[in-house]
C-alpha cells in the first residue's frame, strides 16, 4: 500500500504561495461507493420524477414544485446536511456538494432545492439554539415545511446591510413586530418558514428572525416574470407588523449581517457544485445532437469547428468540477480539524467555510461563468434548433443566466476575493509579502531557468509556478502604488481577481490530472492530462491579458516597462498544440456519445 | 415468510460493449454495473409485500459472483433487502448459476424466490426455470402481477403470446418477474446509509460443473455499405453482381 500522506492543514488563499501535492487533493474520482449510490439515487429521482414533468414545472402548475420537494424530502434528499439528532443524515460537506451537483441539471427545481436546503435551512442549523433546531429542523429536513430566505430589498441588494425592514419590540416585550418589504425571494410562493433579516429599532446591523408563515401580517406580491428558472417561485414579501415571538430571533441582536455573509459563503461554493450537473447535461445533449445532426453528408460532430466547442466545454466543466471539490474537501478537512480542537460542529462548519471564503468566491465566479459559456456553446451546436423553445438548449441558456447574479454578483465576488486576500496579507494571516518581495527581486536579476524536474506535467507545473509569480508581481505592485485607494479602483481589483481565479482553476486541473495519472496510470488519464494542458494554455493567455491591462492602469511609465517585461517572463510558455489536444478530447466525447470524463 | 431475491449483476443499459483483446469476455474498464432491471422488479415486489404487512420475516438478496458484485448487492440492501449473500464464484452458464442458488436455498425455507425474467446481458432466461427444477418447486414465468392469497397460495397474472393468463399455485414458488409486477424504487438516503450495516455473507460455491464455458465472443459482422445505381445504368448493376459472383 502507498504510504499515507499526512495532510497539512491548509489556509484559505494559501494556494497562491504554496505548492500543493496532487496526492493531497480530493478529486471526484475519490467519491466512495455510498456517495456514488446517493448521487445515482438523486439522478434516478430526477429521471423519474422531474424530467417527465419539466414543462409543467416551467408553467408553474400550482402545487407541483412543492410536491416534488416533498418527494425529495421523503427520499432524504432535503436532510443531507441536517444532523442526525434532528432527523437528518448528517452527511459530509462534500456529499452535500455532490447532491447539489446532480440537482444542478434541473433548473427551476435546483433553485428551489438550493434555496430550501441552503439559505433556508442552514441559518437555523448553524445559528439556531437547541429549541429552534428541535422545532424546525425535522420539519425542514423532511420537506414537510419549505423555507425561504428574505434578505434582499428593493433598495438593498448587493449592499445588503442597508435594508430598511424594521423590527420593534411589542409593548409587552413578548414579540418583535416586523415591518418592511423584501424582494426576489425564492420559494416565497409556497414557503412555510421565512428567514427574515431586519434591523431592531435603529440598529446599525441586521438581526435575523425565524418567521412562520402563519404568524400573520405577511402578504405576497405576484410571481415575478423572469428570464429563466421560470418554474421557481420568486415573489416580493411584505411584512406589516408581523408578530414574531422574541424566542424566534436567531443568534444575537445585530448578528444578522454576519449570518447572511457566512451563509452566502456556503451558498457560493454550493452554487459552483450546482452548475456542474447542468454543464454535464448540456454538454452530453450537445454531443448527442452533434452526432445525430448530419450536414454535408456527415455528422457535424466530425467537423473541427464543432470538435473545438465540445472539447472546450468538456475541459472547462472538468476544471470547475476539479476546483469545486478540491475547495469542498479543504473546507471539510478544516471543519474536522476545528471540531477536533473542541469547537461545536456548527461553529466548526462556519469557521471552516469562512477560512476558505476566498475559494468560495473564486468558485462562484468560475462555476457560473463556465456554465454560461457552456450553455452558449450548447445553443450554438444546436444551431437553429438551439434557438427554438422546443429544444432543451433554449431553457438551459435562460436558466443559467441567474447564476452570475445571485449569491453575490460576480462583480461583488471578484472584488470581495481580492479584498480578502489583501486583508489577510495585511494581517499577516497569509504570507504574501515575502514571496511578493522575492518576485520583485527576481525581476531585476537575470532570468532563472531552473532545473527541469522530471515527472507528470512537470513543464506545466513550471508554467503555473510562474503564473503565481505574475500575480504576486502585479498584485504586490498594485497594493504598493494604489493600496490606499484600491476600493476606488474596481477595474484593477477585477483584473487581479481574474488572475487569481485562473490560477486556482488551472492548478486544480493540473492536480486532478496528476492524481489520476498517479493512481490509474498516464495512459488511462490521457484525456485528463490533455484537458489540464488545454486549460493551462488558455489560462496563461487570460492571466497575461488581465495583467497587462492592470499594469497599464496603475503603474507609472518607468515601472510599467519593468512590470511588462516581468509579466512577459512569467507568462512565457512553450507552444502547445491545443487543436490536436481538443480533437483528441472531442473524439472521446463522440465515441461515448456524451460526457463521461 | 422469507423471500429470496436473485440479483444479476449486469452492465448498465447504455454501455457500449467492448471485448477484451483476446475476446474472452467483456472489457469491464469504465463500465457501470447495475442490478438487472427485471431482478429489481422482484426486489420491489418483495419490499411491497413487506410494507403491506404480509408477514415477511426477511428478504435476502443473492448473487453469484466475485467481490466486484458486492456494490450491486449493497444497492439491493439500500433499496430494502434485509441481508445479502454472495456466492463466491464467477458466474458460469445458466445451469451453474441455478445450481449454486438452489444449493444455497435448499432447506432454508424460502416461501418465494424471485428472479428476473432474464438478465439483460446474456438474455438466457434459463436460470429461473432451472432453479425451480433443481429445488422441485412450482415455477411461474413472466409474472406481471402477483398477489398472496389465503392458504399459503399465490395468484399471478402472466404474459403469454397475444394475451395474458391467470395462474395460481401453492407456496413456495419460483417467480420470474416481468415489467408490471412492481415499480422500481429509488433507494432512500437513509437506506443507503443503513446498507453498510446490513449483513453481506460470502458463501463458498458448491462443486458444480460449468457445462458450456464460453470460448470467445465476437461482434456481429459490420454492415456493408450500400451502392446505388442510376436507373439508366442497369448494366452496371449486372456487372457488379457478376463480379461479386452472385449471378
Amino acid at each position: 500500500m502507498e504510504p499515507v500522506v499526512k495532510q497539512q492543514a491548509l489556509k484559505g488563499g494559501e494556494f497562491l504561495i504554496r505548492e500543493t501535492d496532487a496526492r493531497e487533493v480530493f478529486i471526484p474520482e475519490d467519491f466512495n461507493e455510498e456517495q456514488r449510490m446517493m448521487a445515482q439515487a438523486c439522478q434516478d429521482f430526477i429521471n423519474t420524477e422531474i424530467n417527465p414533468v419539466i414543462e409543467r414545472i416551467e408553467h408553474m402548475e400550482p402545487g407541483l414544485l412543492p410536491s416534488l420537494m416533498e418527494k425529495a424530502g421523503e427520499l432524504g434528499l432535503l436532510g443531507i446536511t441536517v444532523p442526525e439528532e434532528y432527523g437528518g443524515l448528517g452527511m459530509s460537506f462534500n456529499t452535500s456538494m455532490l447532491i447539489a451537483d446532480i440537482f444542478g441539471q434541473t433548473g427551476s427545481f435546483s433553485t428551489a432545492f438550493g434555496a430550501h436546503t441552503g439559505i433556508g435551512t442552514l441559518p437555523i442549523q448553524y445559528y439556531g439554539n437547541e429549541e429552534q433546531k428541535e422545532k424546525y429542523l425535522p420539519l425542514l429536513g423532511s420537506g414537510q415545511w419549505k423555507a425561504c430566505y428574505c434578505l434582499t430589498e428593493p433598495d438593498a441588494g448587493s449592499d445588503a446591510n442597508s435594508g430598511k425592514t424594521r423590527a420593534v419590540l411589542s409593548a409587552d416585550g413578548s414579540h418583535y413586530l416586523i415591518t418592511g418589504q423584501k424582494m426576489w425571494i425564492s420559494n416565497a410562493g409556497f414557503a412555510d418558514l421565512l428567514i427574515v433579516f431586519a434591523k431592531i429599532d435603529n440598529d446599525k446591523n441586521l438581526s435575523a428572525f425565524i418567521v412562520e408563515k402563519t404568524f400573520g401580517g405577511i402578504t405576497m406580491g405576484e410571481e415575478e416574470k423572469k428570464l429563466g428558472i421560470k418554474g421557481s417561485s420568486t415573489r416580493q414579501v411584505f411584512f406589516n407588523e408581523t408578530p414574531v415571538p422574541v424566542e424566534n430571533m436567531l443568534s444575537e441582536r445585530g448578528n444578522g449581517f454576519k449570518i447572511a455573509v457566512n451563509i452566502l459563503n456556503i451558498g457560493r461554493i454550493k452554487l459552483a457544485a450546482g452548475v456542474i450537473g447542468g454543464c454535464k447535461d448540456v454538454l452530453s445533449k450537445s454531443v448527442v445532437y452533434a452526432n445525430e445532426r448530419r450536414q454535408f453528408g456527415q455528422s457535424i460532430s466530425g467537423f473541427g469547428a464543432i470538435k473545438h466547442k465540445m472539447a472546450e466545454m468538456a475541459t472547462r466543466l472538468w476544471v470547475t468540477e476539479a476546483a469545486a471539490y478540491r475547495a469542498g474537501q479543504n473546507i471539510e478537512q478544516k471543519i474536522e480539524e476545528l471540531k477536533a480542537s473542541g469547537l461545536s460542529k456548527e461553529e466548526a462548519i462556519l469557521k471552516g467555510v469562512e477560512q476558505f471564503a476566498i475559494e468560495c468566491a473564486i468558485m462562484k465566479v468560475h462555476g457560473s461563468e463556465v456554465l454560461d459559456y457552456i450553455v452558449d456553446e450548447g445553443v450554438q451546436i444546436y444551431g437553429g434548433m438551439g434557438f427554438s423553445a422546443d429544444a432543451p438548449m433554449e431553457r438551459a441558456y435562460r436558466d443559467a443566466r441567474i447564476t452570475r447574479i445571485y449569491e453575490g454578483t460576480n462583480e461583488i465576488n471578484r472584488m470581495l476575493l481580492v479584498g480578502m486576500i489583501f486583508k489577510r496579507a495585511m494581517k499577516g494571516e497569509l504570507n504574501l509579502l515575502g514571496p511578493a518581495m522575492a518576485v520583485a527581486k527576481e525581476l531585476t536579476s537575470m532570468p532563472e531557468f531552473g532545473e527541469d524536474t522530471p515527472g507528470i506535467l512537470a513543464e506545466e507545473k513550471k508554467v503555473l509556478k510562474n503564473l503565481k509569480k505574475a500575480l504576486l508581481m502585479v498584485a504586490g505592485k498594485a497594493a504598493q502604488d494604489i493600496g490606499a485607494r484600491l476600493d476606488d479602483e474596481q477595474e484593477v481589483l477585477m483584473l487581479i481577481a481574474d488572475m487569481v481565479i485562473e490560477i486556482y482553476a488551472a492548478e486544480s486541473a493540473l492536480l486532478r490530472a496528476e492524481k489520476m495519472a498517479l493512481t490509474a496510470g498516464e495512459d488511462a488519464a490521457k484525456s485528463q492530462l490533455s484537458m489540464a494542458k488545454i486549460y493551462l494554455a488558455g489560462a496563461v493567455e487570460r492571466v497575461q491579458t488581465a495583467g497587462r491591462e492592470a499594469i497599464a492602469a496603475f503603474a507609472t511609465d518607468d515601472e510599467a516597462n519593468v512590470l511588462q517585461m516581468g509579466l512577459k517572463r512569467f507568462t512565457k510558455t512553450p507552444l502547445v498544440n491545443t487543436v490536436a489536444l481538443r480533437r483528441q478530447i472531442a473524439d472521446v466525447l463522440i465515441a461515448e456519445n456524451g460526457y463521461k470524463l | 415468510m422469507k423471500i429470496l431475491v436473485c440479483i444479476s449483476h449486469v452492465p448498465d443499459t447504455t454501455t457500449k460493449i467492448q471485448f477484451e483483446a483476446d475476446k474472452s469476455g467483456l472489457n469491464k474498464a469504465g463500465v457501470t454495473f447495475i442490478i438487472n432491471p427485471y431482478c429489481e422488479y422482484g426486489l420491489s415486489k418483495a419490499i411491497g409485500f413487506q410494507e403491506e404487512g404480509k408477514n415477511i420475516t426477511g428478504i435476502t438478496a443473492i448473487c453469484v459472483g466475485g467481490p466486484e458484485v458486492e456494490p450491486t448487492l449493497r444497492k439491493a440492501l439500500a433499496i430494502g433487502a434485509d441481508d445479502a449473500v454472495r456466492i463466491d464464484a464467477n458466474a458460469g452458464d445458466s445451469a451453474f448459476v441455478a445450481r449454486q442458488i438452489a444449493d444455497y436455498a435448499r432447506g432454508k425455507d424460502f416461501s418465494i424466490i424471485f428472479t428476473g425474467k432474464e438478465s439483460i446481458d446474456f438474455n438466457g432466461a434459463l436460470v429461473p426455470g432451472m432453479l425451480a427444477e433443481y429445488l422441485g418447486l412450482p415455477f411461474v414465468s413472466f409474472a406481471t402481477e402477483m398477489d398472496l392469497i389465503a392458504h399459503e397460495r399465490a395468484r399471478f397474472k402472466r404474459e403469454i403470446d397475444g394475451g395474458e393468463e391467470i395462474v395460481e399455485t401453492a407456496l413456495p414458488v419460483v417467480v420470474s418477474c416481468q415489467k408490471g409486477i412492481a415499480e422500481w424504487r429509488i433507494p432512500n438516503m437513509r437506506g443507503i446509509m443503513a446498507a453498510r450495516k446490513k449483513p453481506l455473507a460470502v458463501v463458498s460455491p458448491t462443486a458444480v460443473k460449468d457445462y458450456t464455458p464460453t470460448v470467445s465472443f465476437d461482434y456481429p459482422p459490420a454492415k456493408g455499405s450500400c451502392q446505388y445505381f442510376e436507373p439508366a445504368n442497369a448494366s452496371g448493376l449486372v456487372t457488379a453482381l457478376v463480379n461479386k459472383g452472385l449471378i
